[in-house]
């Protein structure tokens, strides 16, 4: 026996023993939380209620089938490299199911690391566009809405307000973006969509933090455009709306993006905010069956990860739930497909990557009204998720559209262009999804 | 006339000394991490420690030894990085030291054009004129997409290091890379602070009219310090984004960046190469060992807002207490504790 065969059977060993440690059917979710810092509203509401959720599951049902959820948090205050040295902390423990860590930037800095060591990278709402495409990005998923698709739904619902998307012809949208990666993902979707159907945009930076917009404002005044979408984050998004009741442009022409859409962003602003839109792929509000069942089981029981339980239902808390809802379903279905036990990684992304939730799948969970559907496939990792529009009345938002699907079909050769130069960029081969499929329909069916 | 033969004989001797002990840290540098490390360490703790301390070093030549305040450390990371990027996309067949190496000169170029109000502006007056270094170079790198080859978000994936055609992969790797990349900018910054050039820079530091008295080139020695401080700086931010984050976006190099590093120089000592990587061990090691210990002593009550203003609090803390009680920093407590651990051995202090 050679000295490689040693090691290689030790390194067996290692692993029956790390996995039979590991036999206590848990499935952990390492949270790369931001509770302080400048956008701890945000950190605080999403972690608090996908914390919130898998607290449900565990209290309520026991765990996924029996398998017990675990998390721990380490800060990162939304900076890049604090955020990888709580990935570098957490990824140890045993049972990874997904990382969550609801920033652009660490994201990005993540996607070498979770792509080797195979666990899947969840960046709901947001994350980087052409990741949707899961040939070139097999552990990365802008889960429900990516930057392009918002976009697009942003303006189809302008197309529904103007009545019908020939009318959008001749109209004029200024963008008003956060000067920061996040802010500048969508420029060139602007354009794209404007030249095809027609409308004139007209795009403008407002420097970080955003804090003064008195010469935005002042170029949108002459500008005269019909609508102004909110592409904002944090204080920007007050003052924008302040600013603008100060310069006579009407609260009901503006309409906010996915992270210009919550209470955070509206209640500072008090009256300029009346009449304000924004865009959102889970609505708000304490009414749905699975938030009720979140108050009675958890905040009832005091284990409610919230401090404030005002904001119980707010936009924030809400999509933390839904990012619940959408993790544990994944564990749920690829456990049918590999046991009910703890998970690999890889095994969690074949279970994202076959997350499908239907209308009636979404009322079962108690999320009726709450989102929409999702579909995710191989190809498709955002999983065409459906949008709504809610209004302030200066108290709470209220639902003003019916699910709006974004124009996906526009959008996708956009996606695989810039994945294919992305893939070639850095030497990655994709993947073959159709006999990837066909291999898991094959085995299905001989199971059965 | 005995005091300058004394001063010019100590160095030499202190070199001699400073050799050994300055290859025992080498060998054990390499040699005991890539042994003994688990990933966490070099990941977390010894990559963003060595471009720290680099970083550090390059201010350190500036603020330190030529006495020019500097807040545009950040800046100057951020076009190393996003230069070295740029010239490892845009030029085929560069090998990556050479990319590197360029990502240091365009660094060089632009520190050299900030460092021109220097010529006029002296302390906090320049401090603030390089503050628009700071801001202009995040505007820029946000406003042209040019820099990011396109990407909408302006944020990169750094491409893999690759030296004679071997992917430098794996943090084990990655460490000894930037290791070796630290030891050299090391060693010529210690060769500049003992040339003729590192001189000119404590005469205009401490003195400037009485240097240009003497015939230092008092506008050409603070053209110089803002060079190679940039250079070195540039080359820091290539190695943070490439080989720690391995990802490269305008807004990890902010002014809190700027001020770290200014904290970095300041606690770790000025006008002292060893200070930088002192003071480096101490910001990258402090909030760590705070959050640990906060957890096991606490518990729960510890939480990410306590254990943040506490941090701040320390922080501010150690720099007054520094500023106030050891202007030379950790440098100089250390040196302290070797004389006094070593007293016993050395009876006779340098031989009478």
């Amino acid at each position: 026996m050679t000295i490689k065969h040693w090691l290689r059977a030790a390194a067996v060993a290692s692993v029956a023993l790390t996995s039979a440690a590991a036999l206590a059917d848990e499935q952990y979710f390492p949270l790369q939380s931001y509770r302080v810092g400048p956008y701890a509203a945000g950190g605080t509401g999403f972690f608090g209620g996908f914390i919130d959720y898998l607290n449900l599951i565990n209290t309520r049902d026991g765990g996924v089938n029996g398998v017990k959820l675990t998390w721990s948090e380490g800060e990162t205050q939304y900076e890049v490299e604090r955020g990888v040295e709580v990935y570098e902390r957490l990824k140890n423990n045993p049972g990874v199911a997904a990382w969550n860590p609801l920033s652009v930037g660490i994201a990005y800095a993540m996607i070498d690391r979770i792509t080797k060591d195979k666990v899947p990278l969840i960046t709901i709402n947001h994350g980087r566009t052409d990741s949707t495409d899961g040939r070139v990005f097999p552990y990365v998923f802008p889960l429900l809405l990516n930057p392009y698709s918002e976009t697009s739904g942003i303006v189809n619902y302008l197309a529904g307000r103007e009545g019908g998307i020939e009318k959008l012809k001749g109209k004029k949208i200024v963008v008003l973006y956060h000067g920061s990666p996040y802010g500048k993902e969508t420029i060139p979707i602007y354009d794209l969509l404007a030249k095809q159907f027609g409308f004139e945009v007209q795009q403008i930076e407002v420097p970080h933090p955003g804090n003064e917009q008195q010469a935005q404002w002042l170029t949108i005044r002459r500008a005269k455009p019909d609508y102004v979408v909110l592409r904002g984050w944090g204080v920007m998004n007050p003052v924008a709306l302040k600013t603008a009741q100060k310069t006579g442009f009407p609260a009901d022409h503006i309409v906010g993006n996915v992270w210009s859409n919550s209470e955070e962003d509206v209640r500072p602003a008090g009256d300029a905010a009346k009449g304000y839109v924004a865009i959102t792929t889970q609505a708000s509000g304490a009414d749905y069956p699975v938030v009720q069942e979140i108050i009675k089981t958890v905040y009832d029981a005091n284990k409610g990860n919230l401090q404030d339980k005002a904001r119980i239902g707010s936009v924030y808390h809400n999509l933390g739930i839904v990012n619940g809802i959408l993790n544990v379903e994944a564990i749920r279905i690829a456990q049918a497909k590999f046991g009910k036990r703890t998970l690999t990684g890889d095994e969690v992304r074949w279970g994202f990557e076959n997350l499908r939730l239907d209308e009636a799948r979404v009322a079962a969970l108690g999320a009726k009204g709450l989102f929409h559907s999702i579909n995710v496939t191989c190809a498709n990792h955002e999983g065409d998720g459906r949008v709504t529009f809610q209004q302030w009345d200066g108290q709470k938002w209220k639902v003003v559209s019916d699910w709006i699907a974004p124009d996906w079909k526009l959008l996708r050769p956009i996606i695989e262009k810039s994945a294919a130069q992305y893939a070639v960029e850095h030497k990655i081969e994709p993947r073959d999804c159709a006999r990837e499929e066909a291999a898991d329909s094959v085995r299905k069916a001989s199971a059965e | 006339m005995a005091d300058v033969a004394f001063r010019l004989a100590a160095p030499s001797r202190r070199l001699t000394s400073g050799a050994v002990a300055g290859a025992l840290v080498l060998a054990s540098a390499y040699l005991l991490p890539p042994l003994v490390g688990s990933t966490y360490l070099f990941e977390a703790i010894l990559l963003p420690f060595l471009a720290l301390s680099l970083a550090g070093l390059g201010l350190n030549l500036l603020t330190g030894y030529a006495g020019q305040l500097s807040l545009g450390s950040a800046a100057f990371m951020a076009v190393g990085a996003y230069a070295a990027f740029n010239f490892d996309l845009r030029v085929p067949g560069l090998p990556f030291v050479g990319s590197l190496i360029l990502g240091g000169l365009s660094a060089a170029a632009v520190g050299l054009a900030f460092g021109l109000p220097s010529l006029r502006l002296r302390g906090f007056y320049l401090a603030v004129s390089t503050l628009a270094a700071q801001f202009f170079v995040q505007w820029a790198l946000n406003k042209f997409d040019w820099f990011s080859n396109g990407s909408a978000s302006g944020v990169v994936r750094a491409p893999d290091i690759v030296l004679a055609g071997h992917v430098i992969d794996g943090p084990v790797e990655r460490y000894l890379f930037a290791l070796t990349v630290v030891v050299a900018a090391t060693l010529f910054a210690v060769r500049l602070a003992n040339s003729q050039t590192g001189r000119n820079f404590i005469a205009v530091r401490d003195n400037e009219t009485a240097a240009r008295i003497v015939g230092v080139p008092v506008l050409r020695t603070k053209l110089v310090a803002f060079a190679v401080s940039s250079f070195i700086i540039g080359v820091a931010g290539a190695l943070w984004s490439f080989a720690y984050l391995r990802t490269i976006e305008p807004a990890g190099f902010n002014l809190d960046r700027s001020f770290q590093i200014l904290f970095i120089v300041i606690i770790g000592g000025l006008a002292s190469i060893r200070g930088a990587f002192f003071g480096a061990a101490l910001i990258v090691v402090l909030p760590l060992a705070l959050s640990r210990l906060g957890q096991a002593a606490f518990g729960g009550a510890f939480d990410s807002g306590v254990l943040e203003l506490s941090q701040r609090v320390l922080l501010g803390a150690l720099i007054i207490a520094f500023l106030i009680a050891e202007p030379k920093g950790l440098v100089a407590l250390a040196d302290r504790a070797r004389a006094r651990a070593l007293r016993p051995f050395l009876k006779p202090p340098y031989g009478g």
